[in-house]
């Protein structure tokens, strides 16, 4: 019972206590009181999720600060959570980002405060609590209810289409979900009694929801039980991600939503359904996912060609970012659907990149919507000239967006690339292809709304960003230059856990060579030491 | 004998406390709706303590009254769950009944007969016996569903749901007959026996199906539901949130009785017809709701989609399906309870305050009671952490175990679509705002607020710790006079 076994729960549930002094203690005139209470929560939920960092030890065991109690014993499932090196770099991203949420929406959000904040906070108990959650009922539950905080988000504080918006996000990704229950159900029964009427036998283990438990039988499964249940999952994390054809209900929800509801969105929501894929489906049911490959990687293709050339028509800043995610997170799912270290290091590093540069354009679009109210690409022009920090930081968040060197985005690219280009010199080819249509939306949309002479006359007098504003935005640049220039402290963490899913999903891969490199004259090795 | 008479004290306790309550709102000038509905809810809870002390005091195993009623575990749960909703359904009552101007003596009476017999369905272990507290109960329930009546949507209720019940009473009995001509008993473990032992002929077969039209008809299932919008809507509201959760979990304690218990050997001959009618009735009973704008008869459609999830336990069979509809129930009916208990707040005279559009902005002038009609919709709708979670994984875990994963498939479908309407409500008491109207004011009506805030604190309970709550429910597996 010490400071490592309750850590995670401390870290999950500070936020849901924010909410709840939110709610009893303060009156909802007290905005200042509120904002303060909201923005003490989430950063000293942050400080509380650096020891993550630091205690995390890689060599060590494969999930660490775990702590497991008794919940529902009738069906076999626990409370049991616990944290990998895949899920520590998440929740970082998850507390550091809802920290900025908070902090950025001051004066964006001026209407039915106190509402607001309390479904921020319930939101971030919900998304910390889908990362250390190691037992399907537990995971099930925070991954559903995570859904009506953000609902609300979208719907009270959205734009014009808000009603239309956040039923949509709604029904859709709950529709993925509820199959995804089926999924989790069938597994659960193979592995215990078995599903009598259609005469399958089950392994007769003791019924388990724990997913450190059933990662013991993913080898035991046979070929068409785990087609069906990847494909209940599959429908279920497709939705979320979203992969195309499911991404359609995110445009919506990403334009109306306020600014801080797109940069959670953007920034962790969409990390759930590429964490589903390489924290269940991939241990869990390494057979179809071999077979599962060559669908995946062309709905992946066809999803980064699609959002990027989309993202290009786009005359909405907001609508064009959003489909650039489509377009990024085909990515994520290419580099993890190459199924080796390179692939699957780069796609989790991406989903933290995503987070860092997809949330501060967010952030950068939401603190020109404040000024102008506007949104449209064709309003502006030449705003460099007198937002000039501005200008600045969004140069450096596009350029982590489309993966130049020194910045985040490069080192995640890069290492997905190496990781497909190991499994298909085809799909690298394409794939790196397209990152030329990346730079192409983004650096067009830059020049159009910055550079050349100020078009519109409101536009003389903007100011530009504030410290408070400023200091949105330093965290995440300073990450992608950490991660452009250092990225090893985050191989590191990763390294072992990804080497865990290498080695049920493809085994052996780990003992051939990844190239094969004409051999090296033996005398040439001794030299070297 | 006397151990007859311990084993149904509880029934005879609550008919002569009925009789007491009855006389005295005869007796008494003026309405005393406080003092008789204080007297109900203690008979009701006298009642439930003599039920523990009789179910401890006799064999949980044994058969009473020559093999007529059983006081075994299953009796128990559904016992006093159906005391609990009684009680609740009188609290919601009071405020009601004092606001709409109409006297509480007979009421109250006739909830706690119609209480009665629902006890007397759970126990028996008879046909006859199981008849006779249906019959009890529906007779009660009719006049309940007429007893405002100075409203003609009451007497409509009323009128469609006697004709309508009465019809389906008549083809269960027809039912009942055949089977016993065909197996010379009615007794259900007797049944259970002779059916196991002979091939059944086309007789009992046929008396099956109609059995099985009847208590479909009993639970509101498709194609047997249409009454159930029309008296929903019509009857008064503490009333239908009666109809919608006591009788029906009676309907379902008899229907496992029956035909989990003495018809089990002919399951094959009726486990496809349940199917069929579990699908159909998720189906229409959703589809049906996302069009209505009265929400009281969008409750009554989403009670019948409950009523086709509940049918999936059913057919799924064996302890844990059996297991999974009575913890249902108790989610269900806390559930209901507490919806209704909303609407009836907002009911402010006679009928007004019934449409979707009734409810906006409603979340900022009542924030609490508000809330908790979100976490009812949330519940109904499935979605963690409430209890409605708890409630379909449980019967959804029963049905995939039996193999009806395409079962599965179609309720998780269809229970994402129901989340449209439950959030329609939603929507409109969080999200619709400044469109000009103004908000609705809910009636002050202190002890319906409480019902919902004991409802609200049950649904995240049961959401959150569900433990205690299926183990209440687990324990009634095997004793339903199975071999």
């Amino acid at each position: 019972m010490g400071f490592a076994t309750n850590l995670l729960n401390v870290i999950c549930y500070v936020p849901l206590l924010g909410a709840l002094v939110i709610v009893f203690v303060l009156r909802k005139e007290q905005s200042a009181a509120i904002k303060t209470v909201a923005t003490v929560v989430v950063g000293l939920d942050f400080v509380l999720s650096l020891p993550l960092w630091f205690l995390y030890d890689p060599g060590g065991p494969a999930f660490q600060f775990s702590y497991v109690h008794d919940w529902i014993p009738a069906v076999g499932a626990r409370y049991h959570v616990g944290v990998d090196g895949i899920s520590v770099l998440l929740i970082l991203l998850t507390t550091l980002l809802g920290f900025i949420a908070v902090y950025s929406s001051f004066t964006a959000i001026t209407h039915r405060q106190k509402e607001y904040y309390v479904f921020l906070l319930l939101l971030q108990t919900g998304m910390l609590g889908v990362f250390i959650s190691l037992d399907f009922i537990l995971f099930y539950l925070f991954w559903e209810a995570m859904l009506v905080p953000m609902y609300f988000l979208i719907g009270i504080w959205g734009g014009p289409r808000k009603l239309y918006a956040a039923i949509k996000f709604f029904l859709y990704t709950l529709f993925g979900s509820v199959l995804m229950l089926v999924g989790i159900l069938a597994l659960y029964f193979y592995n215990s009694t078995g599903l009598k009427a259609i005469g399958l036998p089950g392994l007769g283990h003791t019924p388990t929801f724990d997913v450190t438990d059933l990662f013991k039988i993913a080898t035991q499964i046979p070929p068409h039980v785990q087609f069906w249940v990847f494909l209940a999952f599959f429908i279920g994390f497709a939705i979320k991600v979203p992969m195309f054809p499911f991404h359609t209900w995110l445009p919506d929800a990403h334009v109306e939503a306020p600014t801080a509801g797109s940069v959670i969105l953007a920034g962790v929501l969409l990390k759930m359904g590429t964490y589903g894929f390489i924290r269940f489906s991939l241990p869990l049911l390494p057979d179809a996912t071999r077979k599962a490959v060559p669908w995946v990687v062309t709905l992946a293709i066809i999803g980064i060609v699609y959002g990027a050339l989309v993202a290009m028509a786009q005359k909405d800043m907001k609508k064009l970012v959003a489909y650039s995610s489509v377009s990024h997170l085909g990515f994520v799912m290419l580099g993890m659907f190459a199924l080796n270290p390179q692939g699957l290091t780069g796609s989790v590093l991406q989903m933290i990149n995503h987070g860092l540069s997809t949330g501060g354009l967010f952030l950068l679009v939401g603190i020109i919507y404040e000024r102008r109210h506007t949104r449209m690409i064709a309003d502006y022009g030449g705003i460099a000239k007198v937002m000039p920090i501005y200008a600045m930081m969004f140069m450096v968040i596009t350029m982590a967006s489309i993966g130049l060197p020194t910045l985040n985005g490069f080192i995640g690219e890069f290492t997905i690339l190496v990781g497909v280009f190991n499994r298909s010199t085809t799909w690298a080819v394409i794939a790196a292809t397209s990152l030329v249509l990346g730079a192409g939306y983004m650096l067009w949309l830059y020049q159009r709304v910055f550079f050349g002479e100020i078009t519109h006359e409101e536009n003389k007098a903007l100011k530009d960003v504030n410290l408070r504003e400023q200091w949105t935005l330093i965290p995440l640049i300073v990450l992608c230059f950490w991660i452009g220039i250092y990225p090893k402290p985050f191989f590191r963490i990763l390294e072992p856990s990804i080497k865990r899913v290498v080695e049920v999903v493809d085994p052996g891969y780990l003992n051939r060579p990844a190239f094969e490199l004409p051999a090296a004259p033996p005398a040439a090795h001794p030299q070297e030491h | 004998m006397r151990a007859d008479l311990i084993a149904l004290l509880p029934e005879l306790v609550l008919a002569t406390l009925a009789m007491v309550v009855l006389l005295a709102g005869l007796a008494s000038g003026k309405p005393r709706h406080g003092l008789l509905s204080a007297g109900a809810v203690l008979a009701l809870a006298a009642t439930g303590v003599t039920l523990w002390l009789a179910a401890g005091a006799t064999d949980p195993a044994a058969h009473f009254f020559s093999g007529m009623f059983a006081l075994d575990r299953f009796a128990v749960f559904f016992k006093t769950l159906f005391l609990l909703s009684s009680a609740l359904v009188v609290l919601l009552s009071l405020d009601y009944l004092k606001r709409n101007d109409y006297r509480p003596g007979e009421y109250l009476a006739l909830v706690m007969f119609a209480t009665v017999g629902m006890m007397t369905m759970a126990s028996g272990v008879n046909l006859a016996v199981i008849y006779v507290g249906l019959e009890l109960m529906a007779l009660s329930t009719y006049i309940l569903a007429g007893y405002f009546r100075r409203e003609v949507k009451s007497h409509e209720a009323a009128a469609k749901y006697f004709v309508l019940g009465a019809l389906s009473s008549g083809i269960l009995l027809y039912g009942l007959s055949l089977i016993y001509g065909a197996t010379g008993t009615l007794d259900l473990a007797t049944l259970a026996r002779v059916l196991a032992g002979a091939k059944p002929g086309p007789t009992a077969v046929v008396g099956v199906a109609l059995l099985a039209c009847g208590f479909l008809f009993k639970v509101a299932a498709v194609p047997f539901h249409v009454w159930t919008p029309d008296v929903y809507e019509g009857a008064p509201t503490p009333i239908t949130a009666f109809m919608s959760v006591g009788p029906k979990a009676a309907a379902f304690a008899m229907f496992l009785r029956v035909f989990v218990g003495g018809l089990a050997p002919l399951a094959a001959s009726w486990v496809w017809l349940m199917g069929a009618a579990a699908v159909l009735t998720m189906i229409w009973g959703n589809v049906a709701a996302l069009t209505q704008d009265n929400v009281k008869r969008m409750l009554a459609y989403s009670s019948i989609a409950h009523a086709g999830y509940a049918l999936v336990g059913l057919v799924a069979g064996g302890p844990a399906g059996v297991n999974s509809v009575l913890f249902y129930m108790l989610v269900y009916t806390v559930t209901n309870l507490g919806a209704f208990g909303f609407v009836i707040m907002l009911e402010s005279r006679g009928y007004a305050g019934e449409t979707v559009a009734d409810y906006a902005g409603l979340a900022r002038r009542h924030p609490a009671a508000a809330f908790g009609m979100l976490l009812f919709m949330l519940s109904l709708g499935g979605i963690p952490p409430t209890a409605g979670f708890m409630g379909k994984l449980y019967l959804f875990a029963a049905a995939v175990n039996a193999g009806y994963v395409w079962l599965v498939v179609v309720a998780v479908v269809m229970s994402a679509v129901s989340l449209y309407y439950y959030l329609r409500i939603v929507l409109q008491m969080y999200l619709r705002e400044g469109d000009g109207v103004e908000p609705a004011e809910l009636v002050a009506a202190p002890w319906t607020e409480r019902v919902i805030w004991v409802c609200g604190a049950a649904v995240l309970l049961i959401g959150v710790l569900p433990a205690p709550f299926l183990a209440a429910a687990r324990a009634t597996a095997g004793l339903l006079g199975l071999p």
